[in-house]
């Protein structure tokens, strides 16, 4: 055993003394391998150190991304359920609000419709009768066409009054200028200027002039005088100049009047005035019988012949009148009372006529403005 | 020397006085010698001869005076200064009728310039003497009598009331009832001058009776007694709704429509000033107009006449529009519309103009039935070019604007608005295009012919402040249309378009 021991030792010499012998002969590369490896070592190191650090900083940012992206799902998890929620609850007041319009819109439909037909029954049943506002323009137009007529009517109407006077007094004036130039009227030897034998009819001058009147003085002063006044002023009918007077010139020798106290004409017209009658003289005061009597002689002397003619009813009456016995014996009532009142005599009459109703004319106005003192001008 | 001799001195002096008033009476008819009678110191002259023994040098003198003082007031004031009032008025109350002539045509011919000149007369006591005349026999005394008084009351309320005062009004109506034409027309005119000035006076004139009788004379046919008349019924009416009510009441309705129809134009324009006048105090006094059909005689009238006889019958047709909407179309339907229209553009005068463009707002204010009627005659647009134009006086533009405006309000008839979108100013366009947008959203068709008519491009034109009403309303007409349409009548679009062409990239 020791062998064996010994022999362990000195093979571990033997081992020992290889190392070294290897270690020894290694020994001249130690110093350049001692040198090699920390220089170039260190000279790796930073290399070798740099690429260490990109290695880690590129693990390390792929497990913080990884990181990241985990709490990014997580939160975007988070908020995903959180919005929904929230617009869970924002949708449901959404609804609530337009389901609550929608009510209120039909309920506003249904109020309109409700509103419109009350108010349309009210505003014509108590307010407004369309048909009678109709019913009154349509008469009111209705009434301005009569009346529109109407005043054409009247204006038409005035017209024609104006040219019917308008045509009465160019008639008046032709008639007298007619009466006025009558001598030029043609005769059978001499025709005269409006029937010259030259011309086929006659001018119508010609047949004015065979119709007209001659015109005499007297009514030519007449005319004058009575065409010089209108009819509405009352006043110029009393005047001094309205009756007709003759035109009586004073004489020749008289003498100069005196005084130029009153308008000369005036005077010479006093001093010179012809008779003018008054009423009461100028008839006679049975003029009403009398003026009967040419009545019936100017009858008597037209009537063909003298017999009237009867009324045909007369034909029938060819029966004899038979008189009541009341009225037809000698005992009748006494006309005293009735008929006369006084008693009469006719033995003691004068003459036999009764007394006439004369009816004199009186002169409350007949010297009215005739006069020739001008007192009392203003009446 | 003999007394022939010395009468005859005095013969011939009174033949020169006699000359020479009848010569001055005769020369002062002719205006071309006033002025040299003036210089020649007439005044002086005739005033002794007033009090002459004789009484027609007096009577001429007075008929001079009276045509001196007639022509103007110079020589009125002359004769006042010249104290001559209280010798006439001392004989008036004496002379014969002749004078009395004569003295009261100078009270006339004084009191016609002025109030002051009027007033002189009455200080001196004329008043008495003229209505102691007014009872006077003969009917030309009345005449000149009434003529002066009714000259004096006719400057102020003063003088009217001092006449008044001294009794006249009976008279007067009284006057009125006589058979003579001119002193029935000398009465009518003295009432009617009493009568304007205030309704106390119009009152006292209804309460002498004066309504019946010259109601009764509206049917005579002389002109000029109806110009009269017409003109004192009209002013009696004006003051109140009772005097109105009153004169309505004396039945003239329907006589004083013949008078519409009448040849003189003065009557014509005095009727239709009497029916105006009755026609503006309450609707229902309009009413019995209508019902009796005046208001188609009076549109006749107008269409009959030219000028300021238009004038009263177009303001009435105002007044019976002005009170209810009923009133306003009933003259409507008796065409009223298309008569207003020619008058607004035919008349040459602006007043005329206005009245006329006052009454078609009225007519046209009430509802879209009434503004439709008004727009269908064109007359909207002469009622603009009226406002526009600088040459029309204020109140013509005043008057007319607000035509326009009351019957743009209620206006819905398009075809009448279109023209206003492009000439009108803008406080006029707001209006129009307000009405545009309260018509466009409920009419499809409209909405087609408002594009296709170019209004809807005009619309885009308009410049509009942000948040004003006129953007509102150009806002709520273009939500009618799709935005295409919209977008292609908006100004510069075709420059998008083109930028668009400009930028695009062909593939």
């Amino acid at each position: 055993m020791e062998t064996n021991s010994n022999n362990f030792g000195e093979l571990q010499e033997l081992k020992d003394m290889a190392t070294l012998a290897k270690l020894l002969a290694r020994a001249p590369f130690l110093e350049s391998q001692y040198y090699f490896r920390n220089r170039a070592v260190d000279s790796f190191r930073k290399f070798e150190n740099d690429a260490a650090v990109m290695i880690q900083s590129w693990f390390r940012g792929c497990q913080v991304r990884a990181y990241m992206r985990h709490l990014n799902r997580v939160v975007t998890i988070i908020q995903k359920w959180w919005r929904s929620y929230l617009g869970r609850k924002f949708y449901q007041l959404v609804v609530e609000a337009a389901y609550y319009t929608m009510k209120m819109n039909l309920y506003n439909e249904m109020a309109v419709r409700i509103q419109r037909r009350w108010r349309g029954f009210r505003i014509r049943k108590y307010c407004f009768n369309y048909y009678y506002l109709k019913e009154y323009l349509r008469a009111v137009s209705e009434t301005n066409d009569a009346i529109r007529e109407a005043l054409e009517e009247f204006a038409e109407m005035k017209e024609r009054e104006e040219r019917k006077v308008l045509l009465e007094r160019e008639e008046k004036q032709k008639d007298y200028q007619a009466r006025k130039m009558h001598y030029l009227l043609s005769t059978k030897q001499i025709s005269g200027i409006y029937n010259s034998p030259f011309r086929e009819h006659p001018d119508p001058w010609e047949l004015r002039l065979q119709k007209a009147k001659p015109l005499g003085h007297q009514k030519y002063t007449a005319e004058k005088g009575k065409t010089s006044q209108s009819p509405s002023n009352w006043l110029a009918c009393t005047s001094v100049h309205s009756f007709p007077q003759s035109e009586s010139l004073p004489p020749i020798s008289r003498k100069r009047c005196q005084g130029p106290f009153r308008d000369i004409n005036e005077v010479l017209e006093q001093r010179y005035k012809p008779l003018e009658p008054t009423l009461r003289v100028a008839e006679p005061i049975n003029h009403l019988r009398l003026a009967r009597e040419a009545f019936k002689q100017e009858e008597r002397m037209r009537n063909v012949q003298d017999k009237m003619f009867l009324p045909f009813s007369s034909y029938h009456k060819k029966e004899k009148y038979i008189p009541m016995i009341h009225s037809s014996s000698a005992y009748n009532s006494d006309s005293y009372g009735q008929k006369h009142f006084r008693s009469q005599d006719s033995k003691k009459w004068i003459s036999d006529k009764d007394f006439q109703t004369v009816l004199p004319s009186f002169q409350l106005f007949s010297k009215y403005g005739k006069l020739y003192s001008k007192a009392g001008e203003i009446v | 020397m003999s007394q022939r001799q010395v009468l005859q001195v005095f013969e011939q002096y009174q033949k020169a006085r006699t000359q020479f008033v009848q010569m001055v009476a005769e020369l002062a008819t002719r205006p071309q010698n006033i002025e040299t009678l003036q210089n020649a110191g007439v005044m002086s002259l005739l005033r002794p001869l007033l009090l002459d023994v004789v009484p027609t040098i007096q009577q001429t003198a007075a008929l001079a005076l009276g045509r001196l003082a007639n022509y103007n007031d110079d020589l009125a004031e002359a004769v006042v200064k010249g104290d001559i009032l209280p010798q006439l008025v001392y004989s008036l109350a004496e002379q014969n009728r002749f004078y009395k002539k004569a003295a009261a045509f100078v009270l006339r011919a004084v009191g016609k310039h002025s109030p002051q000149l009027a007033q002189a007369i009455v200080d001196c006591g004329a008043l008495d003497t003229l209505v102691i005349c007014l009872e006077d026999f003969d009917p030309g005394v009345k005449e000149a009598a009434a003529w002066a008084l009714g000259y004096i009351a006719r400057h102020n309320t003063e003088l009217s009331q001092a006449v008044v005062d001294a009794g006249a009004i009976p008279l007067l109506v009284l006057c009125i009832q006589e058979p003579e034409i001119a002193l029935k027309r000398i009465a009518a005119s003295a009432l009617s001058d009493i009568s304007k000035h205030s309704p106390e006076l119009a009152q006292t004139v209804v309460d002498a009776g004066a309504i019946a009788h010259l109601a009764q004379m509206i049917l005579n046919p002389d002109a000029k007694l109806k110009r009269q008349v017409l003109s004192a019924l009209s002013q009696i009416a004006k003051h109140s709704v009772d005097l109105a009510e009153m004169v309505v009441e004396a039945e003239i309705f329907p006589v004083v429509l013949t008078c519409l129809k009448d040849k003189d134009e003065y009557v014509k324009k005095n009727a239709c000033t009497l029916i105006r006048e009755i026609a503006k105090h309450t609707p229902e006094l309009s009413q019995l107009i209508v019902n009796a059909g005046g208001v188609a005689a009076v549109i006749d009238c107008i269409g009959s006449c030219k000028g300021n006889i238009r004038l009263p019958g177009i303001m009435m047709l105002g007044y019976v529009a002005a009170h209810s909407e009923n009133l306003a179309m009933a003259v409507i339907i008796s065409k009223g519309v298309p008569q207003l229209s020619i008058c607004l553009s035919e008349e040459p005068e602006d007043h005329i103009k206005a009245a006329a463009a006052w009454a078609l707002g009225q007519l046209g204010r009430h509802t879209p039935e009434h503004a439709r009627a008004v727009a269908v005659t064109n007359t909207l647009p002469v009622l603009l070019s009226l406002y526009m134009s600088p040459e029309s006086s204020e109140d013509l533009q005043l008057k007319s604007k607000k035509a326009i405006k009351n019957i743009l309000q209620k206006c819905t008839y398009l075809p009448a608005l279109e023209p206003f979108l492009y000439d009108a100013p803008p406080n006029i366009l707001k209006h129009v295009v307000g009405q545009f947008s309260k018509v466009l959203p409920h009419d499809s068709k409209a909405r087609r012919l408002f594009v296709t008519s170019g209004g809807l491009k005009k619309v885009q034109e308009i410049k509009a402040e942000p948040g004003s009403l006129l953007q509102e309303y150009i806002n709520s007409i273009n939500n009618c249309y799709p935005e295409e349409i919209v977008r292609y009548y908006s100004p510069g679009y075709s420059d998008t378009l083109l930028q668009r062409v400009d930028s695009y990239q062909p593939l």
